[in-house]
């Protein structure tokens, strides 16, 4: 398709590469260096979407990241669709695929304009009113509707293809924009020799003087300037991170930064991010961020075609894109007026210049009326038309009393406006620093500072070229000082062909039109005007965080970029209080919408999260077992023979282990070395039982309780020497263990000479359990007898197993007589597999958690975390006489002596036995006492592991039930959505009460 | 059959085994297993540092972040009654007992971590910027020179980085966090291949 408005010269686009794109599924073609909206533009489109509540037509408004209207989705795939770009700020490449949003059936012809003709009953607030009542239809009817109904893009269906990385990076000196000022303060800081990262969101630096034709910087146009400034910054090794927004201010001046890296590729290198987050800790910051221009809130303002004056002035200088062949300008600024020049040199016809201002005086005024501009002072555009794009604009004369005269009615096809400009303090706010309010600028700008930051050029206030330079150059200056380096003299940089620029405006425009019966929108992408604001203040709002949330302005993904100045100057107006005192809301980060992708970064698929695996992993791998997640370790949960389901498996398992001998991967149990002259004394405070009297080569089981007197974790302890205990823990509960016990070293115990080594991941652990279990390891072991006398139940010995050191500890999860051989990781799948061919003789059976779970419930081995809840205490699960009642202390051991821990209803461990041996209760399944009862029930317990248990070839639970142990023989219930089952309340241990088998 | 496993001490195996350690990108930044090695921690009441000079060769470094090198063994400063000595595998039965007898006069506590921990080189004109992928420490010279060793955290993964050369460093992690931390330096050099 043509470009009827693509200007005959000039631009930074390169047109000797055309590059084709479709919009809606109609084709286009741009140039190398064009954005999606200005090639849009050229090519005579202005119709970009509708809006959000009435779904009005709207065009572009800007030609940058302050968009609000021109939101579009992007990405010929789902895979790599992005929604809610801002067109202005999207850079073309060939192929690219885009397409308005919020419309149906289509962009022309929308079906949800229909708000348009009822928006009389959608004021502000109105969802706060309507949708109240009856509640319940809150969650079931209004939400999805409005839901459906609003929003503005789509999300894409598909995981995104893209591969996002985030980086951490530290300099002395960061520059956040690389316009004037911030090329001007990276110059400076860049002498100093240390550390400068200049970073810009634009595709290139140099910010407004990419489309500024006039001005002059030391003799040359200000392109060249850039150009040769970039040059020189590259030189002195500065880095430059073009395509990188600086969306957010964090403490201790951390800044996030987002780097777009391939975006504007048609064929982007695989092995790039698409984005780059840094995460940038700077000792100095200068912030230069420019700003912002207004528009101006007159009816109707809103119409496709309708534009900032400087961004039109943009299209048409920096890509060479005519926004109109006849324009009307409104303005409150001079800013307009470089506008209306610039236009024309362009041989674009600017019909008017109407200022609101009743004298405008100045050399750039003076150049418009010299140039045959016809310039209307004090006059307004009171009202526009056109459906689809601007085509009348209404000019009238104010009349000095808050009204205006009869209107002019003017024929454009652009209507450019501004209402003077508001310092980008997005950043500066975000870190906390104070703004304050200029009289003489009608602007916020930054006061005080909190981090080491200082503002320069436009969003410190300062406008005119030569002083954004000074002024930029000396916070460069000044923050290269700040970090102790000696900085160079201040500059000033002669400036030529630019004019300072004064004047602007806050609030709406005055019109004599009905009030009630016009738009005029003050933020675009929220769809709020003023109207919906002086209806907030008339039901009696005042902070403007309050009219901000019933009105929804400001709140849009732009944050109010255009329209917060607009809010404030009219709620000043309203409720008749200078803007100082209404105040400002807070700028959050980030300044523009971030992709989740860069957030996630490389937290995605096989890294989201490590995967620990044991040293005979792939042992269990190839036996086909499925592994079961505890914590970030994978645990084989059983291993099946062909055609074993897991319950056959299962069964299998825990069977060959209780008839001759089983083994299992204990790798992944905590374990903690204990060591130093102190280390008794340490335990004896950390766990319940008694630690002193323990011999060299025993074991203990040992409790640990939190300070409220809960059980908080347990496991077998070995004493390997007097000053040294090998502490293992439950899997998950390793880091929490150990910290726990730092905590209390460091807090309340730092006298004791002991210290704490993690050595998880230097044993690698081996159970070997059954009534063979001696005759499995006995050639493996080295110099150890393993006759009961000499290694009895608990104990443990140094000792070397298949040639390797070894900890040999005699202790048991199943009840059987068993061994947990310890030994080097990197030994650990050798050792394993030696044990494993050892028992072939005996039939060996490799088993998993889940036979281990089962067959430590057949005994009535608790786990922490399943019978208990962080609401028993060690009494309550049957660990009473693991508590060392001659001690002195213990953590724990004043809670224990609450009366309520001895309360005879407590919840206590007890076994069930179902009246149908074949009923295997459900795990959490809540109990009764009465088989009869209303809802809600009174509950006594509930059910914490239940098993069909191959050894007792019946289904057994444990639970936890109030006032147990007193309950012994009685039936108890366990309701069900389908039935109440009985079962017997029994003693928790299920088989080998005596526990003989211990001793093989 | 079991005697045969007495007869050989059972093999090694190394976690990197099988792990994608080449890549395209080694010229900006690669990585190489370093091999096994005598591993202590090291704790205890101050004078634990100048008594461990007997067993070591040299005292254990006071300084924060600093590490301390002498006949084919190094010591790493991790806190201020923390260190982890490194020594060849040779080593593995002999290093802890000298220096329990060296700090017999102190209140101290060895541990053999020697399995516990495995560690890889990354070098590379590109090996500090490839880290900060994970590791939020300023790596650049001046901030952290050669000597300099550090308990940081890689992504989600707690590593001890220490800097043997201006483009090398020995990055030691637990050993079941090795998989993720190849992953996720491959990963991040990427854009290097």
């Amino acid at each position: 398709m043509s470009a009827p408005f693509r200007l005959a010269t000039g631009g930074r686009i390169d047109r000797s590469k055309p590059l084709r794109f479709t919009f809606d599924g109609a084709a286009y073609t741009g140039f190398e260096g064009d954005t999606l909206a200005s090639a849009l533009i050229a090519g005579g489109v202005h119709l970009m979407g509708r809006s959000f509540k009435y779904h009005r037509p709207r065009g572009f408004l800007t030609a940058g990241p302050d968009e609000p209207n021109a939101l579009v989705g992007v990405g010929a795939s789902q895979d790599r669709y992005t929604p809610n770009l801002r067109a202005p700020v999207v850079e073309l490449h060939d192929g690219l695929v885009a397409e308005s949003q919020n419309r149906w059936p289509s962009l022309r012809f929308d079906a949800g304009a229909v708000n348009d003709l009822f928006s009389r009953f959608l004021p502000a607030g109105f969802y706060y009113k309507t949708f109240m009542w009856p509640k319940s239809f809150w969650k079931t009817v209004y939400e999805p509707k409005i839901r459906s109904m609003a929003g503005l893009g789509k999300a894409p269906t598909a995981p995104d293809a893209d591969r996002y990385t985030q980086v951490y990076a530290h300099v002395d000196v960061l520059v956040v924009g690389a316009g004037p000022a911030g090329l001007a303060a990276a110059l400076a800081a860049a002498e100093s020799g240390r550390r400068v990262m200049l970073a810009d969101e634009q595709p290139e630096v140099g910010g407004s003087l990419l489309h500024d034709v006039t001005a002059t910087i030391e003799g040359r146009p200000a392109a060249a300037w850039v150009a040769e400034t970039l040059a020189a910054l590259e030189a002195k090794g500065v880095q430059v991170l073009t395509r990188t927004t600086a969306f957010g201010y964090y403490p201790h001046n951390m800044l996030g930064l987002l780097e777009r890296v391939t975006d504007h590729y048609a064929n982007p290198d695989p092995k790039l991010p698409r984005e780059r987050l840094w995460q940038v800790r700077a000792g100095e910051v200068v912030l230069a961020t420019g700003a912002i221009e207004r528009p101006l809130v007159f009816p109707e303002n809103d119409r496709p075609g309708i534009l900032l004056a400087d961004a039109a002035r943009a299209y048409a200088n920096r890509w060479a894109a005519s926004v109109g062949k006849r324009v009307v300008i409104a303005t409150a600024c001079d800013s307009a007026y470089r506008t209306a020049l610039d236009l024309k040199a362009h041989g674009i016809d600017v019909a008017v210049v109407a200022d609101l201002r009743p004298m405008p005086i100045g050399p750039l005024v003076d150049a418009v009326r010299a140039a045959g501009i016809r310039v209307e002072a004090g006059t307004a555009v009171t009202g526009t038309r056109g459906r689809l794009r601007v085509r009348v604009a209404h000019l009238s004369r104010l009349d000095g009393r808050g009204g205006a005269h009869a209107p002019e009615p003017v024929a454009c096809d652009a209507l450019l406006m501004s209402g003077g400009w508001t310092p980008t303090v997005h950043l500066f706010s975000q870190s906390r620093g104070k703004l304050r309010f200029d009289e003489g600028l009608q602007a916020y700008v930054p006061s005080v500072s909190v981090e080491k930051e200082r503002s320069a050029g436009g969003c410190n206030g300062v406008f005119d070229l030569a002083a954004v330079l000074a002024d930029g150059y000396a916070a460069g200056e000044s923050a290269a000082r700040a970090t102790r380096v000696r900085a160079p003299a201040s500059r000033a940089f002669p400036v030529d062909g630019t004019h300072p620029v004064t004047g602007g405006h806050l609030g709406a425009v005055p019109h004599s039109r009905n009030p009630s019966a016009v738009k005029a929108f003050v933020d675009f992408q929220n769809d709020v005007t003023a109207k919906d604001l002086k209806l907030a203040t008339r039901e009696g709002l005042r902070s403007i965080e309050h009219v901000k949330r019933y009105t929804t302005t400001g709140m849009a993904t732009d944050q109010g970029k255009t329209s917060n100045m607009n809010a404030l100057g009219i709620v000043s107006e309203a409720i008749k209080a200078p803007i100082p005192q209404i105040g400002l809301t807070t700028f959050r980060a980030p300044y523009t919408p971030v992709t989740f992708g860069s957030f996630a970064g490389a937290s995605r698929g096989d890294l989201f999260d490590p995967v620990r695996k044991t040293p005979s992993h792939s042992f269990a791998v190839e036996k086909g077992a499925p592994f079961e997640n505890v914590g970030q370790w994978k645990r084989a949960w059983w291993y099946p023979r062909p055609g074993e389901d897991q319950h056959a498996a299962v069964r299998r398992e825990v069977k060959a282990m209780r008839s001759s001998v089983g083994m299992f991967d204990a790798s992944t149990l905590g374990k903690i070395e204990v060591v130093g002259p102190d280390a008794a004394a340490f335990m004896e405070m950390l766990y319940t039982n008694a630690w002193a009297k323990l011999g060299v080569g025993r074991c203990r089981y040992g409790v640990m309780l939190r300070e409220d007197g809960f059980v908080m974790d347990d496991g077998v302890i070995g004493r390997l020497a007097a000053d040294r205990f090998h502490v293992t823990t439950t899997t998950g509960g390793a880091p929490r263990v150990l910290n726990h016990m730092e905590d209390y070293l460091q807090t309340e115990f730092p006298h004791l000479a002991v210290w704490l080594t993690s050595i998880t991941e230097q044993w690698a652990v081996t159970a070997v359990q059954g009534p063979k279990a001696r005759d499995v390891i006995a050639a493996l072991v080295e110099g150890v007898d393993l006759s009961d006398a000499a290694l009895p139940h608990m104990s443990v010995v140094e000792c070397r197993v298949c040639g390797v050191p070894a900890r040999l500890f005699r202790v048991s999860f199943t009840g059987e007589l068993g061994y947990e051989i310890n030994v080097p990781a990197d030994h650990g799948a050798a050792v394993w597999q030696a044990v494993y061919e050892a028992g072939q003789a005996y039939g060996i059976t490799p088993y998993g958690t889940e036979a281990m779970h089962v067959a430590r419930a057949e005994k009535g081995y608790i786990i922490v975390g399943q019978e208990t809840d962080g609401t028993a205490g060690p009494d309550d699960v049957g660990l009473g006489w693991a508590i060392g009642k001659a001690k002195p202390d213990f953590v724990g051991k004043r809670a224990l002596a609450r009366p309520a821990m001895g309360a005879a209803d407590r919840k206590q461990l007890v076994g069930l036995l179902t009246e149908d041996p074949a009923t295997v209760l459900e795990e959490g399944a809540q109990i009764v006492a009465d088989p009869v009862f209303e809802v809600p029930a009174r509950m006594i317990g509930h059910v914490t592991s239940a098993y069909e248990s191959p050894t007792l070839d019946r289904s057994i639970a444990l639970a936890m039930v109030k006032g147990g142990r007193a309950r012994m023989g009685e039936t108890i219930y366990i309701p069900m959505p389908d039935r109440v089952i009985a079962a017997k309340v029994v003693a928790p241990v299920f088989y080998d009460q005596e526990g003989a088998r211990l001793n093989g | 059959m079991a005697d045969i496993a007495l007869k050989e001490p059972a093999l090694r195996r190394s976690v990197f085994d099988g792990l994608p350690l080449a890549s395209k990108a080694a010229a900006a930044c690669a990585l190489e297993p370093l091999p096994p090695a005598t591993r202590l921690a090291v704790r205890g009441r101050p004078g634990v540092a100048e008594a461990a000079a007997a067993a070591l060769g040299f005292p254990l470094p006071t300084g924060v972040c600093q590490s301390a090198e002498g006949g084919g063994r190094a010591a790493f400063w991790l806190g201020p009654d923390e260190w982890l000595v490194i020594a060849p595998e040779a080593e593995a039965a002999t290093l802890a007992p000298t220096l329990e007898q060296a700090l017999a006069g102190v209140p101290h506590a060895i541990v053999d971590v020697s399995h516990r921990n495995v560690a890889l080189t990354v070098s590379g004109p590109r090996a500090a910027y490839v880290l900060n992928h994970g590791c939020p420490r300023d790596l650049s010279l001046s901030a952290f020179p050669v000597g300099t060793v550090s308990r940081t955290i890689l992504g989600k993964v707690e590593v001890v980085l220490w800097r043997t050369g201006p483009e090398s460093f020995r990055l030691e992690c637990w050993r079941t966090f090795a998989e993720w931390v190849v992953g996720f330096l491959n990963e991040a050099r990427r854009e290097f291949e």
